[in-house]
């Protein structure tokens, strides 16, 4: 087996050794497991519904609404997995063991993006769980025309396996950002700003239609969250796929971004 | 031989000075060196102006009717009547008036209250038939009678009046409200209201019989004209309701009409004796096919008056009160002078990461060990990194948020939306609130820096109590009662302190997000100001028992 060949697995086992040895890396993910049931659940508690009347209709976008602060701690874990290494010096020993840049922030993503799979995958399970547990005992049942939460409805099954991939996503696009800035700080501040103040845009402030339409269908959550939408989706500015699609390309700009710059400057 | 002392060894220089100026001169020193942070604070100044203004982007048209030009922007703002204090008045109500010269007063008895309501369900612009009418009287639907400058929209006035569930009321110059007798007017209780004009003071009575007469107010309408305008009137207010969905809840207004039945009409002093019928504002939406035949209506149109001897049933629409944000003002395209400021959640991210890393990295660099060596009593020196980064955060927002008010709402202007006026007490709250808001955040993000040691979680730990918070509860994320409950016990309760439109007990409105916060300015920016006490109370104390 020659060198380089050998380079992607081996990189892979340096970056899991030092995730896994780090106990933040434990903490974050039961973290993000932990804060997305915790506002899912609470979200789906305090919404009500009585008369059948002006029932909020989307129970799976309800269910998943953790997602929301869930992703904070995804992006957390993976701006840590690239500004821990700059702010210790610890960058320049693994680019002395591993001069192939770009292969090593390959095998950072690759390491991050399944540990966010694995904990997104528990975090929208579990809030699936607590909506079904607790959204007949608040109204939405049959009578009032709500089937029971269940991944045999198609749209279900795209909404929780597309909120598993775009926590996935936003760990790519946290792991950019902390490679091209190179401090956890200033690139979490970028991460979330990149990611809420969209919303507080969309809103607040912007009155002009053709504005209002383009934040939403092209700011990396407003677009990437479409995919929990399952009703009313001729409304959607962009469809739910296109959503994350879209989400994609922002998570892909960040990375090429971080990746050009870890080629080119000095760590 | 006595045992001799060992004198500890002192330095024979003189001590220092470690009073807490130079605590602050060093960490000043230790802000302003590093290039990044001055950086980053002019980038958040930036971003607050940039995203504050940006947002102005509408493009309003307008035309004045099917043949006319279209119009675009500041053309398009249609002029609100502004009250003799200077705030935005809806002015609109069917007015039986004559004028009164001199001193004076006038009397009258009220034996009934009605109303009609478009119903909610069926909003269509076009009313196809009465069944899309209500019999319903709003709260705040008003019969009674007003001595008022004159006909002219926004001008001085006071009035007794009956409402449709407020009892009688005594109301002036638009903001004030004085309450009298409680309960509904009808034949069998009917009410009777008097008002006497005595120079600028205007007395209002009420009476259950017209021989017992109880005080209910005075109002002082200085600047009153010798000649007045007296008589009935009646207006009733946009029926407003909100109508709530998950994703979105949205308010909406229908049109309502009231109708006041008279008698026992008299006016006293120098007056003309003959009544003259005139909608105040322009005549109103409500048109009810139905209700002329059944004769809640008067011949002729929506509004107006019928004299039948002494008899005066007169309907009205519209309101004289306060305008409000919301479907009720009736304004048209409006904002407010905090939605030039929604810039401050750019600017907050951007100093809660400096804010965060003036003592993280200290941390991290090991510095802290230094600065603890040299100034021991801890506490003192997060309170000098606390002056230092809240008064740099309070200048910058200070700045930032003048400008932003200040064009944005030329802007605004210009572009064709109405900008509620406010009183400068309020603008100067407003403005005010908004950089000692950014000062606090940035010590809660020093506070939590200090308490977790560790940048990307305390910041995350700050963006995501106080903004993700307000992006939830503001952009209609959650439902509505999970929205409020989050402003009233998060850190975004705190900006509650931009809300620049005050609630009117006496104006039935929908007040609710955005425009409206569910605690008052000032309670909520005690909420953020508790987190700041918590979070400092906790950084000092583990500040001072850990080792570093």
């Amino acid at each position: 087996m020659s060198a380089a060949q050998a380079a992607i697995p081996d990189a892979m086992h340096a970056e899991w050794t030092k995730l896994r040895t780090v106990s933040g890396t434990a903490w974050l993910l039961a973290g993000v497991v932990a804060a997305t049931i915790a506002v899912s659940a609470a979200a789906v508690a305090a919404t009500k519904c009585t008369t059948g009347l002006g029932c909020p209709a989307d129970t799976t976008k309800l269910s998943l609404t953790g997602v929301y602060l869930g992703q904070a701690v995804v992006a957390i874990l993976a701006v840590l997995a690239v500004g821990n290494e700059y702010s210790t010096g610890m960058m320049q020993v693994t680019l002395a063991a591993m001069p192939r840049r770009l292969t090593v922030l390959a095998a950072k993503a690759v390491i991050v993006g399944a540990l966010a799979l694995v904990a997104g995958t528990l975090a929208v399970a579990g809030s699936l769980v607590a909506g079904r547990l607790m959204l007949p005992g608040n109204g939405f049942t049959a009578a009032h025309g709500f089937a029971a939460l269940s991944l045999g409805h198609g749209s279900t099954l795209r909404a929780a396996c597309g909120s598993v991939l775009y926590l996935a996503l936003i760990a790519m696009l946290g792991l950019g950002i902390a490679t091209a800035v190179r401090d956890s700080a200033v690139a979490i501040g970028l991460s979330l700003g990149l990611l809420y103040l969209p919303p507080i845009l969309i809103a607040l402030t912007v009155t002009s239609p053709v504005w209002l339409h383009r934040l939403q269908r092209y700011t990396p959550m407003t677009a990437g969250l479409t995919i929990q939408d399952t009703t009313g989706l001729h409304g959607l500015p962009i469809t739910p796929w296109a959503g994350l699609g879209v989400l994609a390309l922002w998570a892909a700009a960040a990375l090429l971004i971080g990746g050009l710059l870890l080629r080119v400057r000095d760590a | 031989m006595t045992p001799g002392t060992i004198t500890p060894y002192r330095s024979a220089e003189p001590a220092g000075h470690d009073g807490f100026a130079q605590l602050l001169r060093a960490e000043w020193i230790k802000f302003r060196s590093v290039r990044g942070w001055i950086i980053g604070m002019v980038v958040a100044l930036l971003l607050m102006l940039a995203v504050g203004l940006l947002g102005v982007q509408a493009d309003i048209a307008c035309t004045s009717g099917p043949h006319a030009p279209v119009k675009h922007g500041a053309a398009c703002v249609t002029p609100v009547p502004v009250g003799p204090g200077g705030e935005p008045v809806t002015d609109n109500f069917y007015f039986v008036r004559q004028p009164l010269t001199g001193n004076g007063s006038i009397t009258a008895r009220v034996t009934s209250l009605t109303g009609l309501q478009q119903s909610a369900a069926s909003s269509a612009p076009s009313i196809s038939g009465s069944q899309h009418i209500l019999r319903v009287v709003q709260p705040w639907s008003k019969a009674g009678i007003i001595i008022k400058q004159g006909t002219r929209q926004g001008s001085a006035y006071a009035a007794m009046m009956v409402t449709g569930g407020n009892g009688v009321r005594m109301q002036y110059d638009y903001t004030q409200d004085v309450a009298g007798m409680a309960g509904k007017a009808s034949a069998a209780h009917p009410r009777w209201l008097r008002l006497t004009r005595s120079g600028d003071t205007i007395t209002g009575y009420d009476s259950a019989d017209g021989t017992q007469w109880a005080k209910v107010g005075s109002a002082d309408l200085s600047g009153l004209p010798t000649t007045v305008q007296v008589g009935l009137f009646a207006t009733s207010p946009t029926h407003v309701y909100l109508s709530s969905s998950f994703g979105g809840s949205s308010s909406n207004g229908v049109p309502s009409m009231a109708t006041g039945v008279f008698d026992r009409v008299g006016v006293s002093g120098q007056h003309a004796g003959a009544w003259a019928g005139d909608a105040v504002g322009g005549r109103q939406g409500l048109v009810p096919p139905g209700a002329v035949s059944q004769g809640i209506v008067p011949q002729g149109g929506t509004e107006g008056y019928r004299q039948a001897g002494g008899t005066f049933t007169v309907a009205g629409s519209g309101d004289i009160a306060p305008v409000t944000g919301g479907p009720g003002s009736g304004v048209g395209p409006s904002g407010t002078i905090e939605q030039h400021l929604v810039g401050t959640f750019a600017g907050l991210i951007a100093v809660v990461v400096i804010a965060t890393m003036f003592i993280t990295a200290e941390y991290r660099r090991g510095l802290i060990r230094v600065t603890l060596a040299a100034s021991p009593r801890r506490g003192r020196v997060l309170a000098a990194k606390a002056v230092v980064i809240g008064l740099v955060t309070f200048v910058l927002g200070l700045v930032a948020s003048v400008i932003s008010v200040l064009i944005g709402t030329r802007l605004s202007a210009n572009q064709g939306i109405y900008v509620f006026p406010v009183s400068w007490l309020t603008e100067a709250r407003v403005v005010g609130g908004t950089a000692v808001l950014l000062a606090v955040g940035a010590i809660i993000a020093l506070a939590v820096g200090t308490i977790l040691r560790r940048s990307a979680a305390a910041i995350t730990a700050v963006i995501v109590g106080v903004v993700l918070t307000y992006i939830l509860a503001m952009a209609s994320l959650v439902p509505l009662p999970v929205a409020e409950w989050l402003l009233r016990v998060t850190p975004a309760a705190g900006f509650a302190i931009q809300q620049s439109l005050p609630k009117w007990p006496q104006v039935a409105g929908v007040y609710g997000l955005p425009d409206y916060y569910p605690l008052t300015p000032w309670a909520g920016f005690a909420v953020l100001c508790g987190y700041a006490v918590l979070a400092m109370g906790l950084a000092v104390f583990l500040l001072r028992r850990r080792d570093v």
